[in-house]
């Protein structure tokens, strides 16, 4: 079995911009962008290059729900992005397409921003 | 500058089977822009891992899609099985390798259809879905199920093939390649296919490349990557090498998959003949811990599965990066500019799955 070898940097968010603009000039291909949600944002970039897989990972906390846009290296960037606004509730600052929270029709607004149950379930279940 | 217009195009449309919606600002009959909105089928399977035990996440992970199936459950496999350092039995991978081209045919086949459907030609499309559904035969024949597959587990595959059934199914492959042959040169060399998609949704290379095309729309603008080169099951073991066309139109998409087919009859060929007998699955130790990207070449582009684990049944993360998604800024970028009546061919020739974009 082959298990591809995968390299990893973490950074801060204010850096992103800069080093996705060197990558972007070294000619690494964006493979993907992941958005998670727990109990911060962390939001991984994936590159490759002549068989090098590389991922940048950027944590900040979800008070402060706010990302520089890549958009301006990697134009194509922005489905990612306005997926990531859409399903996590992220601002997305610099974003060359904006779909404005109207790219994924959604019942439920971000339903993928983890927030704790709103009421706790009552010991002994529900009475009525 | 004429009188611009809006027309809504999908998420129903009689040729469009994907609840896609498009805004089509227009002038006349050019589209000047394509607005597209997703999520009508939106199912969050990518949060289920976290309440599902993650060996049961890989029959949720097959039913992403109902023709990507199978691919999809195992490159879900494989991205645990790296986090668990599994090496799973050589026969476990050349079946997955067999029923993996399986599935690029059949997926093509379909695609074949709907787009002969698409500029009417009917006839091609009863063509191109009459022998699929031969090959459907052959894939419940081997794996016992027709849409979703259900053989891939972690650790292997849950069902054998004997020789006696991987011998039938070759002969009956032969037999169905050579009808195959027919409809493809309607596809490569009929006068009335190539009006529709000879110049039409051009894809320049430089463009294919920086808006992040994968599969037969990268392929079809000249670029040679196959996420196959990544060599994973046993693909480095088979004689192969990236199909691409230099035109980037539709028609050069098209001619992609038409010689893709091919290969894959070829790549069953070689993985039968080198199969050997042995075991088809081993057990799982322990529950998943760390994180892991794994690619794999669907038959509609590159896939991308994250999977992270904290020791416990349970992901702490899953993420689908599919095909389709990849290749939505290229369809809008060749979209522009466009008559109206080539947008549903257009769209098709990304070849279009919603289901798996939206997960």
């Amino acid at each position: 079995m082959m298990i591809e070898e995968q390299f990893w940097e973490t950074l801060d968010r204010a850096a992103l911009p800069a080093r996705v603009g060197t990558l972007a000039k070294e000619g690494w291909r964006l493979v993907q962008i992941c958005g998670s949600c727990h109990e911060a944002f962390e939001i991984l970039y994936s590159f490759d290059k002549d068989d090098r897989f590389l991922s940048l990972r950027v944590a900040f906390s979800k008070d402060d729900p706010v990302l520089p846009s890549i958009t301006e290296s990697y134009f194509g960037a922005f489905s990612y992005e306005n997926e990531m606004q859409d399903l996590f509730g992220l601002k997305l600052t610099g974003l060359k397409l904006n779909f404005n929270g109207n790219f994924y029709r959604l019942a439920k607004k971000n339903p993928f921003l983890d927030t704790p149950p709103a009421v706790a379930p009552a010991p002994g279940g529900v009475s009525s | 500058m004429g009188q611009r217009t809006i027309i809504p195009f999908g998420p129903q449309h009689p040729v469009l089977p994907e609840p896609i919606h498009l805004d089509l600002v227009m002038e006349d009959e050019k589209v000047v822009e394509a607005i597209p909105s997703i999520g009508f089928i939106h199912r969050g399977l990518e949060k289920m891992a976290e309440k599902k035990d993650f060996q049961e996440m890989a029959y949720i992970a097959e039913r992403i899609c109902g023709i990507c199936s199978f691919i999809h459950s195992m490159g879900y496999c494989q991205a645990i099985e790296a986090l668990l350092k599994l090496e799973i039995p050589k026969r476990a991978e050349y079946l997955r390798v067999i029923w993996s081209e399986m599935s690029r045919i059949h997926s093509h086949l379909l695609w074949l259809g709907l787009t002969a459907d698409a500029f009417g030609f009917e006839s091609l499309f009863m063509h191109s879905w009459r022998v699929r559904e031969k090959l459907l035969d052959l894939i419940e024949e081997t794996s016992g199920g027709r849409v979703i597959f259900g053989v891939c587990k972690v650790g292997g595959v849950r069902r054998d093939v004997d020789a006696e059934t991987l011998r039938r199914a070759l002969e009956a492959l032969a037999a169905l390649e050579a009808e195959y042959r027919e409809i493809a040169g309607v596809f490569s060399r009929d006068a009335s296919v190539k009006r529709r998609m000879t110049g039409i949704g051009v894809l320049p290379k430089e463009d294919a490349r920086a808006l992040g095309a994968v599969g037969p729309t990268l392929r079809g603008s000249g670029v040679a990557w196959d996420a196959r080169r990544l060599q994973y099951a046993v693909y480095g073991e088979l004689d192969w090498a990236p199909i691409t066309e230099e035109a980037g139109d539709c028609q050069a998409r098209c001619l992609v998959r038409i010689r893709e087919i091919f290969q894959s009859f070829d790549l069953i060929r070689q993985a039968a003949g080198k199969i050997s007998d042995g075991p088809v699955a081993v057990k799982v130790p322990g529950n998943p811990r760390g994180e892991y990207f794994a690619r794999l070449e669907q038959p509609r582009g590159e896939v991308v599965y994250y999977v992270k684990g904290n020791g416990t049944k349970n992901l702490q993360r899953f993420r689908v990066r599919t095909p389709t998604f990849a290749n939505l800024p290229p369809l809008l970028k060749i979209l522009q500019g466009c008559e109206l009546s080539d947008v549903p061919v257009i769209v098709l020739t990304i070849d279009p799955c919603i289901s798996c974009a939206e997960r």
